[in-house]
């Protein structure tokens, strides 16, 4: 999904725009992948991840007879995920949200490095999950996914300007943070 | 290495990037069916308020008969 390519039909865009039950399970089984690896980066909770996958889908087929088939249906889906993962962090605590305890049970990439102090992950994700929800949602999807800053700025529907002004102030906040806690990285 | 790039490299550490091919460990399509049809049969229940609001006019009407010809009156 990251180029929004797919190899649905285009008849199948315009079924799906009529309401046809077929066409959206034909869009949800191309797109339940890519969907939730996006939720999942910004959530970092796989059962959150889960639920609101299928939250997401339900958001598209109630939107349906807004979709344009002109354009691809890959970053819709992806802004209404986007939508749907940033209504979920709202309602979390930020200090419980990304732990390392919970980035343990992540199908992460990379392990984290043994030279960095447990406890230094640990307070840097803390420091991490004190941020603003914009700046958080705009930095760990730029920095630590390495999405394009195009496909970030269409999910939060802001320029791309605006995304690595984002990233800027999350990665100052989070120095600073961290200064006072005595952690001069 | 510039302070952001310090910061970059700790924050990657301290939140490792989910892997590219992530997927959900069930199949997510059956819940997405049920949470339509739940959708569906809400849209199609009745609202507490209207059934509060039949109750009421039946109260009424059960205790003040006379106003029935006036209600059909109206109607």
């Amino acid at each position: 999904m990251p180029d929004g390519s797919s190899s649905v039909p285009g008849s199948v865009l315009h079924r799906f725009r009529q309401g046809d039950l077929d066409a959206f399970e034909a869009l949800f089984r191309e797109h339940q992948r890519p969907v939730y690896g996006w939720i999942l980066r910004i959530v970092r909770n796989t059962a959150a991840a889960e639920d609101l996958t299928v939250e997401t889908f339900w958001r598209i087929h109630r939107a349906h007879d807004r979709f344009q088939p002109e354009f691809p249906f890959g970053p819709w889906a992806r802004r209404i995920a986007t939508r749907a993962a940033l209504d979920w962090l709202r309602a979390q605590r930020p200090e419980v949200e990304l732990t390392t305890e919970m980035a343990g049970t992540l199908p992460s990439a990379s392990q984290g490095d043994p030279g960095i102090a447990a406890e230094i992950r640990s307070k840097t994700a803390l420091a991490f999950g004190r941020l603003p929800l914009s700046l958080r949602a705009a930095a760990i999807l730029a920095v630590v996914e390495e999405q394009p800053h195009k496909d970030i700025a269409a999910a939060l529907g802001i320029t791309v300007a605006a995304v690595k002004l984002r990233v800027f102030r999350a990665l100052r906040l989070l120095r600073k943070d961290l200064e006072q806690q005595g952690i001069t990285p | 290495m510039n302070h952001d790039d310090r910061i970059k490299q700790l924050l990657k550490q301290s939140l490792p990037p989910v892997e590219r091919n992530a997927e959900p460990e069930r199949d997510l399509w059956p819940a997405v069916l049920r949470r339509l049809d739940a959708d569906a049969a809400s849209r199609h229940a009745v609202p507490w308020f209207d059934w509060a609001l039949l109750g009421g006019l039946a109260v009424f009407v059960a205790s003040f008969p006379a106003t029935i010809p006036v209600f059909l009156y109206y109607l």
